[in-house]
This record gives C-alpha cells, sequence and structure tokens, in this order.
C-alpha cells in the first residue's frame, strides 16, 4: 500500500512541484506556524492574526521559535518547530535580524537549507495610493534560491586572491524553470523569460539557458524567450510594463538584484511580498528588514507581510479569502494619507492601519 | 599628479583624471595627436562617422588610425585586425571604441571587448550618468559615476564542468586588482570634486571574495584619502535605492558583475545607452568607449543610431590628450542640440537620423558660443 502511494505521490509532485499537502484540522482549519520575528515583527504578526480573524479565515496560528542551536558545527533550529512546520507544510515568517559580518549564516540561508526551498517567488505590482516614478508595474520574478553564487565555496588560492565559486546544476535549474513554467500557467501568463548573462558565463548560465530549453518542451503552451541581464536592467527601469506578459526566471544572484530592483520600482520592500518553494515545505515573508528603531512604537507597515499571507493563501488553494483580504489592504493604501503608515508618507499608527483594512473586509 | 579638469568642463564629461601626464607620451607630430580608433559592430560605425564629421568641422588636431575589428565571425579566436587593434593602441595609447560583438551561444566565442581591456590592461571602466537636457526620463537630477573593475571578478572566464550537469565559474577576486582600482576612484573622486565613494558589494554572502573588495576599498580610502568619505552598500539594496533615490551616490565603485548591472540600471534612468559616455582605463592606455555597453545590432545600418555616447566618450578622450577647448565646444554643441528637442534620434523621442544629428551639432559648433 505504501510503496504505492509513494509511487502516486511521485507522479503528482512531477507535475506541478511545490504545492501544498497540508491537511485540515479537527475544527475544519489549516495550522500554520507562524514565525514572528525580531524588531517589528511581532506586531506586525499581530495585524495579520488579526485582520484574518475578522476575515473568518480558517487558519490556526502556531507561533513557533527559530532561535537557531550549533549541532555539530551546523546551524540548526529547534526541533519542534523543524517538525511542525515539516507537519504542516507552510508557514508564515516576520523579518530576522541577522547579525552582519560575524560570521553567521543568516538565518534565512538556513531556514532555505533545512526546508530546501528553491524558488523564490516575487511579485512586484504598482501599489495605487503610493505614487513612484513608475505607474503599472506588474512583474513577477522567480530566483533559483540554493546554489549559483550563494554556494558560499570560497578559497584563497594565495594570499590575497579569492576564488569564489558559482555552481549551477542542471538538477537546481531545470526544478526552479519547472517551477517557473507552472506557475505561469497558474497565474495564465503565456511566456517565461529566462534572465541569464550567457554571454560571458558560457558555460554556467549556459547551463541554466539549456536546462529552460528543455523543460519548455513540457510546456508548449507557453512561450520561452531569452534575454541578457544588461538588457533587462535596462529596460526595467525605462518602461516596466513591457515584463507584465512574463514570467521571469534567473540564476540566484541575479535574481536577488533584480528582485529588490522591482520592489524599488514600486516603493520598496515594505510593499512587497514574497514566497519561498520547496518541494514539501513553503514559507511566505516578509523580506524588509526588522527596523529595530521603530520596533514597539506602533508605526510599522504590515503590508508586506499581509500580501505574503495572501500568497500563502492563494497557495494553500483558498483563493477566495486571499482576494477578500488583499482587496481590504489594496483599497486601504488607496483610501489616503490617514490611514496609511508613516513610511508610506501617511500618518497612520499600524492598529489605525489594521482596523481600517478590517472595515473593509 | 592628477589632471585636474579645466574650470569650463560641463560635467556630464567629467575629465577621467587620469594618468600622469609625465609618463604617456601620446604617438603623432606636429601638434597632431594619434588616436586608435574601433568603430565596432552594430552602431559603432554610424557613431564613429559622427565622431570624424565633427572632428573635421572642429578642426581637432587628431587623426585617426581606424581598424575594423568584428565579432560577427564564427571563429573562437580574435580576428586578426584585433591583433593590429591592440599594436596599434600600444602605440598610441589612446583608443576610441565601439562595441565588438559577442555571441550568447555557449559555443560562441569568448568577447573580444573582455580580451581587448585583458591585454592592455584597462583595469578601470568609468561610466557617467547624468541627466541630459532636453533627453526626457521618469528621473531627474540623476549624477553619478560608476568605476567598475574590468579585468577580473565573474568575467574571469575560467569555468569547469567536473561531471555532466554541473558547472563551477570561477570569481576571482585579488588584493591587488582592488587596491589599484580603489585608488583611482578615489583620485577621480578628488580630481572631480565628488566627495564620497560607495563600495557596491555582496560580501554577506561571498565573505571572502567580496568581503575582500568592501574591505580593500575601506582600507585605501581611510590610509590615503581621509578628505574623502567612503561607505559600501550592498548590490541588491544598491539596485534598489539607485531607482529610487539615486541622487545619494557620487561614485559607485563595483566588481566586475555588479558594475555591468549596475550600468545597466543607470542607462536606463538617463535616457538609455545612447547616452552614456564612459572610458576604460589603466596605467598606460585609455579606451574611450561608450559606458553602458550596448552593441545595438538590430540597429546596424538603420541609420538612426544616436552617437551621443561616442560623441561624449571622445569629449573625454579630448581632456585626456589635453584639448580641453575642443572637447569643450562639442561637449556645448552636443548639450545645446539635445536640449533644443528640434533634432533627437528615436531612442530618445525624436525622429532624426545619425547624420542630421551629427549635422546640428557641427552647425550649433559654428553658432554657439
Amino acid at each position: 500500500m505504501r510503496g504505492i502511494g509513494a509511487q502516486f505521490r511521485n507522479i503528482v509532485r512531477r507535475y506541478s512541484i511545490a504545492s501544498y499537502t497540508g491537511k485540515q484540522n479537527a475544527n475544519g482549519k489549516f495550522t500554520v506556524p507562524i514565525i514572528e520575528g525580531d524588531g517589528i515583527g511581532p506586531e506586525i504578526s499581530a495585524a495579520v492574526k488579526k485582520i484574518f480573524g475578522a476575515a473568518n479565515a480558517p487558519i490556526e496560528w502556531v507561533p513557533v521559535d527559530v532561535t537557531p542551536s550549533i549541532v555539530d558545527g551546523v546551524q540548526v533550529f529547534p526541533k519542534r518547530t523543524v517538525d511542525l512546520i515539516n507537519e504542516h507544510k507552510v508557514a508564515l515568517k516576520g523579518p530576522l535580524a541577522t547579525p552582519i559580518g560575524k560570521g553567521h549564516v543568516s538565518l534565512n540561508l538556513t531556514l532555505r537549507r533545512t526546508f530546501n526551498l528553491f524558488a523564490n517567488v516575487r511579485p512586484c505590482k504598482s501599489i495605487e495610493g503610493y505614487n513612484t516614478a513608475y505607474s503599472g508595474v506588474n512583474t513577477v520574478l522567480i530566483r533559483e534560491n540554493t546554489e549559483g553564487e550563494y554556494s558560499g565555496i570560497e578559497h584563497a588560492i594565495s594570499p590575497g586572491v579569492i576564488q569564489s565559486i558559482k555552481l549551477i546544476t542542471a538538477k537546481a535549474s531545470e526544478r526552479v524553470c519547472e517551477y517557473a513554467f507552472n506557475y505561469a500557467n497558474e497565474i495564465g501568463k503565456k511566456k517565461v523569460l529566462v534572465v541569464h548573462k550567457a554571454s560571458v558565463m558560457k558555460l554556467g548560465d549556459g547551463l541554466f539557458v539549456s536546462s529552460a530549453e528543455k523543460i519548455a518542451k513540457k510546456f508548449p503552451n507557453i512561450e520561452l524567450c531569452y534575454e541578457l541581464i544588461d538588457n533587462t536592467c535596462l529596460k526595467m527601469v525605462q518602461d516596466p510594463s513591457y515584463y507584465e506578459d512574463f514570467v521571469m526566471v534567473m540564476p540566484n544572484l541575479y535574481g536577488d538584484i533584480m528582485s529588490d530592483l522591482c520592489s524599488g520600482l514600486i516603493g520598496g520592500l515594505g510593499l512587497t511580498p514574497s514566497g519561498n518553494m520547496g518541494i514539501d515545505v513553503s514559507i511566505f515573508e516578509a523580506v524588509h528588514g526588522s527596523a529595530p528603531d521603530i520596533a514597539g512604537k506602533n508605526m510599522a507597515n504590515p503590508t508586506a507581510l499581509l500580501l505574503s499571507s495572501v500568497m500563502m493563501l492563494r497557495y494553500m488553494n483558498l483563493p477566495e479569502y486571499a482576494d477578500k483580504i488583499e482587496k481590504a489592504v489594496l483599497e486601504t493604501l488607496a483610501s489616503g494619507k490617514d490611514n496609511i503608515t508613516k513610511d508610506l508618507k501617511g500618518n497612520a499608527t499600524t492598529e489605525k492601519f489594521t482596523s481600517e483594512v478590517i472595515s473593509r473586509l | 599628479m592628477l589632471r585636474l579638469t579645466s574650470p569650463i568642463r560641463t560635467s556630464s564629461t567629467l575629465s577621467a583624471a587620469l594618468t600622469t601626464k609625465r609618463s604617456v607620451h601620446f604617438a603623432g607630430y606636429g601638434g597632431r595627436t594619434e588616436v586608435t580608433l574601433i568603430p565596432g559592430d552594430g552602431i559603432g560605425n554610424a557613431a564613429a562617422q559622427s565622431v570624424k564629421s565633427i572632428f573635421k568641422a572642429q578642426n581637432v588636431p587628431v587623426d585617426f588610425d581606424e581598424i575594423h575589428v568584428t565579432g560577427l565571425g564564427k571563429s573562437q579566436e580574435p580576428p586578426k585586425e584585433y591583433f593590429e587593434a591592440i599594436k596599434s593602441l600600444k602605440r598610441t595609447k589612446v583608443g576610441l571604441k565601439g562595441i565588438i560583438y559577442t555571441p550568447v551561444t555557449a559555443h560562441g566565442h569568448p568577447s573580444f571587448n573582455v580580451q581587448l581591456r585583458k591585454d592592455l590592461d584597462v583595469f578601470a571602466a568609468v561610466s557617467l550618468y547624468r541627466s541630459l537636457p532636453g533627453v526626457n526620463t521618469r528621473h531627474k537630477d540623476v549624477d553619478f559615476v560608476i568605476v567598475r573593475e574590468n579585468t577580473e571578478g565573474e568575467y574571469s572566464g575560467l569555468e569547469t564542468r567536473p561531471v555532466p550537469g554541473v558547472v563551477e565559474s570561477l570569481k576571482i577576486t585579488s588584493e591587488s586588482v582592488v587596491e589599484r582600482l580603489a585608488r583611482f576612484a578615489y583620485d577621480f573622486a578628488k580630481a572631480n570634486g565628488l566627495g564620497s565613494v560607495t563600495a557596491v558589494h555582496k560580501a554577506n554572502i561571498m565573505k571572502k571574495g567580496d568581503g575582500l573588495f568592501k574591505n580593500t576599498i575601506a582600507r585605501v580610502g581611510e590610509e590615503l584619502y581621509p578628505e574623502i568619505s567612503s561607505n559600501s552598500v550592498i548590490v541588491d539594496n544598491c539596485a534598489m535605492q539607485v531607482v529610487s533615490n539615486s541622487q545619494q551616490y557620487k561614485v559607485l565603485v563595483t566588481p566586475n558583475l555588479y558594475g555591468n548591472i549596475l550600468s545597466n540600471i543607470g542607462a536606463g534612468l538617463v535616457g538609455g545607452p545612447g547616452v552614456v559616455p564612459g572610458v576604460s582605463i589603466g596605467r598606460e592606455y585609455a579606451v574611450f568607449e561608450p559606458g553602458c555597453r550596448h552593441v545595438g545590432l538590430s540597429l546596424t545600418d538603420k541609420g538612426t543610431a544616436n552617437p551621443t555616447a561616442t560623441i561624449l566618450s571622445s569629449v573625454m578622450m579630448l581632456r585626456h590628450i589635453g584639448l580641453d577647448r575642443d572637447a569643450e565646444a562639442i561637449a556645448r554643441a552636443v548639450y545645446t542640440t539635445l536640449a533644443e528637442q528640434k533634432v533627437a534620434t528615436p531612442d530618445i523621442g525624436g525622429t532624426s537620423t545619425t547624420v542630421e544629428f551629427t549635422n546640428e551639432v557641427i552647425r550649433k559648433l559654428e553658432t554657439v558660443q
């Protein structure tokens, strides 16, 4: 029996990697572990919980702790946390403070490794009510999340000369490209755009490109396009509307830079959701910092975490709640200075913003 | 011994403030200077022709040694003209260059542009991003400089395939290379009155490689240039800051790949690769080329290429060889033409051809003082 089950699961998995397999609990609700995070994390998490409660979303939150410990020289999370997230297949995460330059592996990196989160999904959409130099931005970017320039393999080959290795494998490249094609199908986009620099890194980025070509054969309804990162950067800042038709997919570093660039177009990380997709587990997070300077002052903007939680609801096949909450958030953001937080040049507190969202549900 | 810029300069063509004048003897005689001209592929010929016409109209005492190097051939090796060009550059010490085509495929030849920069050891690529009057963009008052490491980093060209389906690409960061880049960047900032230098890195991930880059820039600044403020920014954050608030930066000093990415973002802010001048410069040689290196293959022989980037690069070149008066006249003519918006190429919203634009600049040379 077990054999058949596993076989079946493999077939399902082969055709839609990174899909939600969590189960409802006895109350008919889905349990979601939440990592509230540091700094403003607890405040914005509270806002999300409150809004989800008011929207009657069938979610039961379990706060989990990610204070790491070192076991056999490797940074690990508490067992309870890992077990809970593995059991429920999903988590929501606030900002974590990583000490910079002290030799720590960042907690984000540890999370990615612990749960094999291989793809980072970053949609960016212009927010009505917050004007930037750009309007009508609507991009989706998928970043390979496990290797590339972030392999962490570096040596001093002679004093003063460092060699950093960018690792590209067919396996990881195909996996992220397959996810990108699936995602394009899901959200109804007709083209996948591979962003690369194969003119210079002919083998490495070349392998990424050929992996995409291989996967593209499985998706005849979706067009595969290529672009040098030079051109993507250039066009993205000149006319981002060009990228509306595409799902972009790219190696780690390019994805890191381009996703922040896209966020910059619409007003920064405080407005952009993010999902880290794994084979079994996916974690949705706010990618902005923990802003310790305004922590506890009722000033934080929960938008990014809210929009991430909306992404999470869609991933959990609860689109009706996702739509409801997203609509309320966007309407609140567009409703004027009195209802938005200070970082968006408004004058509302976190609580005021939260209650405005709830009133629009 | 840095040469300061002429007081009448227009800052879009900041003097590259470069080599010691004593150590470099430019080629030429009778008060004329010889310059190697490599038009390149794509829009290269049209842009080079534009510069030649303008130099002729202005009676600039420069003679071009013109060599056509193309990357459109199938061979893995550079064509013989490439070696002629290197020989010529070694003699003249100064070049004006377009971009040579590089195929994107894994089997195509490596970039001859990169090879040229390595062969001549022109280790610093300077490119200037400044909002131009008459060029309408979303961003106003952009004004910063990128100094990009030009010889190693991700462009080392070292890649291995230990087993099928796995590739390792090596990024090389060496202290000596970063140190001379740092000195150049601070010298440049000092000579052009730009008070701060910002190192762009990803040292939180590439702790050793980018860590070395970041720390070396900081150390050189601290030890030798206390009057210039030195800071650093992580590359992804930098990309985000540049599109929302680029005014916080004066000089960005970057490893090779980040420089490539940021130069394209910068070009997008000010009107595209057609208006960004630049130079690749080393201890001995200076190759002036568009700062945002797009070959523009689709625009070949269309007659609509924007020659501004190449003209402004040639203006930087004139300052480099000490012809400030001509540099100023040409720069002023270009800016006036752009500001009037009557004659503009399609990339910046006009309908004019390259030749019409060039002729208008020449007309301005006569009328604008």
